[in-house]
């Protein structure tokens, strides 16, 4: 862990390096622009100040972002509908719940895939061929139509985060239930355990790594699924709704605020998993 | 209700096949029919609860209309699928994942970038990228030049991560042998560890299928020509006519599949070594 904290920290400056160059080259030319309209000569310094400060540019300099993103979370009401906190619970309580219940889903698909043949053999190459499906393109059409039935609110955006979350889970399962080797197995039946004591005892302990794992994928894919599932709701709340909304108004540096605050959430919420694994992997014995 | 009937004996036919199925030893069309059995079961189940509760066609239009529609817009469904697959997706992944090959093959010569590169790429990798749409939209233009920029960046890091994790997978022993041999760089490159990388490699291929044609239609709801799969979808959704959504829907799954499923056959052909490819 600690041999890897320079490295990385190299890897990030990199690309912050990148990324401000990155501004001056493509914001240049509306610099170029509006000195020549007032007239003025551009240097390298006055080019450099105002590639880095312009309200609308093509690539905001990351000061800028984050200087949106303290502006939109400390200094405003969290109640505020321009509080970027605001929009963040929106879309993390879809996310949460889109994820529960694929994990729910995914744990009762591969229990059945597992101990029942008939649907190991018809039901697991549908559970892969529905990920071939772009659910995400689809997405608008679940919202308007589940909006039609009369369902709004979390319950569709959590709907595409389960559907997205579902299949690393139901993989994941299958392979870690499956985990336990035919030794194992057959000492459970010298101990004339029962077909539920096989499965809490032997068969879900030794799932857990795999379901970790998954877990990881899963709530990372929850979160894409409410994000693009706020697309489509007319950008009423949520980040997804601050992305459009920033696309149509041509604000930048909201849509890369309301990026970062994904990428912090992605990272929040992965790392929570992590944390957790670590602890229960520990406590049941199986850390690495 | 005649029609829940039929659903209702729809599904009991498809169990029983499939019970009978399952029971009977694994060859190989066994394996094969089940799947099919219980696809078509589920179509037969959709159209008979579509027909029998008489469901709206702008909330679900049974198979039977999809499928008419299908057959009625042929022509505008291949012009969505030419600017959509052929032209955004497809030379997205191909620019993106050339590119992170060619990448992570000049990262592998260094450790200390390498053991850099892969915590952040694992991290990027797992952010809602698609978020760069807009972005991106907003820089390349409306055309397809845009789309495949976004898919470009989706398919970036999956595609890095698992080919700078490939290039790793040789072991010491391997190298060394290599060594004894005088090999050089460039000849231990090419005979060990890129295809020992190959699985690995085809891993984040195939992430990156469905990553594509996800990217490609996405991006086409922050602004596209009036031609598209994103676009269709977007725009018939508003008209409510949802049997040409699903038409879309029908061929993007196709595509999904036939890319997913070409890769999956490479992979078969080139990694035939590996065991998970032996049966």
């Amino acid at each position: 862990m600690r041999q890897s904290f320079a490295p990385v920290l190299t890897v990030v400056g990199l690309l912050l390096v990148v990324w401000y160059a990155a501004a001056i080259w493509l914001n240049a030319d509306w610099a170029y622009d509006k000195a020549r309209r007032a007239g003025e000569v551009v240097t390298t310094t006055s080019l450099i100040k105002d590639t880095w400060a312009q309200e609308k540019p093509k690539l905001p300099a990351p000061h800028q972002v984050v200087a949106e993103i303290w502006r939109t979370t400390v200094e405003k009401k969290i109640t505020s509908k321009r509080s970027l906190i605001y929009h963040s619970w929106i879309t993390l309580s879809a996310t949460l719940l889109g994820f529960g219940l694929g994990t729910v889903l995914g744990t009762l698909l591969a229990v059945g895939i597992v101990y029942n043949r008939t649907m190991d053999m018809s039901v697991m190459p549908w559970v892969i061929a529905s990920q071939t499906i772009p659910i995400l393109a689809i997405a608008p059409m679940i919202i308007v139509v589940l909006n039609a039935v009369g369902i709004s609110g979390l319950l569709p955006k959590a709907m595409i985060g389960m559907y997205l979350s579902f299949f690393p889970i139901v993989v994941g399962m299958v392979k870690g239930l499956r985990s336990p080797d035919q030794m194992q197995l057959d000492q459970m039946r010298t101990w004339h355990a029962s077909a539920p004591q096989t499965f809490w005892r032997l068969r879900l302990p030794a799932s857990m790594p795999y379901l970790f794992t998954s877990l990881k994928v899963a709530v990372a894919a929850s979160l894409v699924g409410a994000i693009i599932g706020e697309l489509p709701t007319g950008a009423v709340a949520g980040l997804g709704a601050r992305l459009l909304a920033g696309s149509y108004y041509g604000q930048t540096i909201q849509i890369w605020s309301a990026l970062l605050m994904a990428a912090a959430l992605a990272a929040v919420l992965v790392g929570i998993i992590g944390i957790v694994q670590r602890v229960t992997l520990k406590r049941m014995g199986m850390a690495r | 209700m005649s029609w829940v009937i039929f659903a209702i004996a729809a599904w009991a036919l498809g169990w029983w096949i499939n019970m009978r199925l399952a029971r009977g030893r694994p060859v190989r069309w066994r394996s094969l029919a089940a799947p099919i059995v219980f696809g078509v079961t589920l179509i037969a189940i959709w159209e008979g609860v579509v027909r029998g509760l008489e469901i709206s066609p702008v909330l679900l239009p049974p198979p039977t209309a999809i499928a008419a529609r299908f057959g009625a817009s042929l022509d505008i469904l291949w012009v969505d699928f030419v600017q959509t697959v052929l032209k955004g997706a497809l030379s997205g992944y191909v620019i993106g994942c050339g590119a992170a090959f060619l990448i992570a093959v000049a990262v592998d010569r260094f450790p200390f970038l390498q053991r850099g590169l892969l915590p952040v790429g694992n991290f990027v990798a797992a952010l809602p990228i698609i978020g760069m749409a807009p972005i991106l939209v907003m820089w390349f233009g409306f055309d397809w030049q845009s789309k495949a920029a976004v898919v470009v960046v989706m398919v970036f890091f999956p595609m890095l991560v698992n080919t700078v994790q490939g290039l790793q997978a040789t072991d010491m022993m391997q190298r060394d042998l290599m060594r004894t041999y005088g090999a050089s760089y460039w000849v231990t490159l090419f005979k060990l560890r890129l295809p020992a990388a190959m699985p690995f490699v085809f891993n984040g291929l195939k992430i990156g299928t469905t990553l594509a044609l996800i990217g490609a239609i996405v991006a086409e709801f922050f602004g596209s020509p009036i031609r598209g799969m994103g676009f269709r979808i977007s725009t018939s959704v508003g008209q409510l006519a949802l049997d040409l959504v699903w038409a879309e829907i029908v061929v993007a799954a196709i595509a999904g599949s036939a890319f997913y499923g070409a890769m999956a056959l490479i992979e078969r052909r080139i990694t035939f070594w590996h065991p998970s490819q032996r049966n």
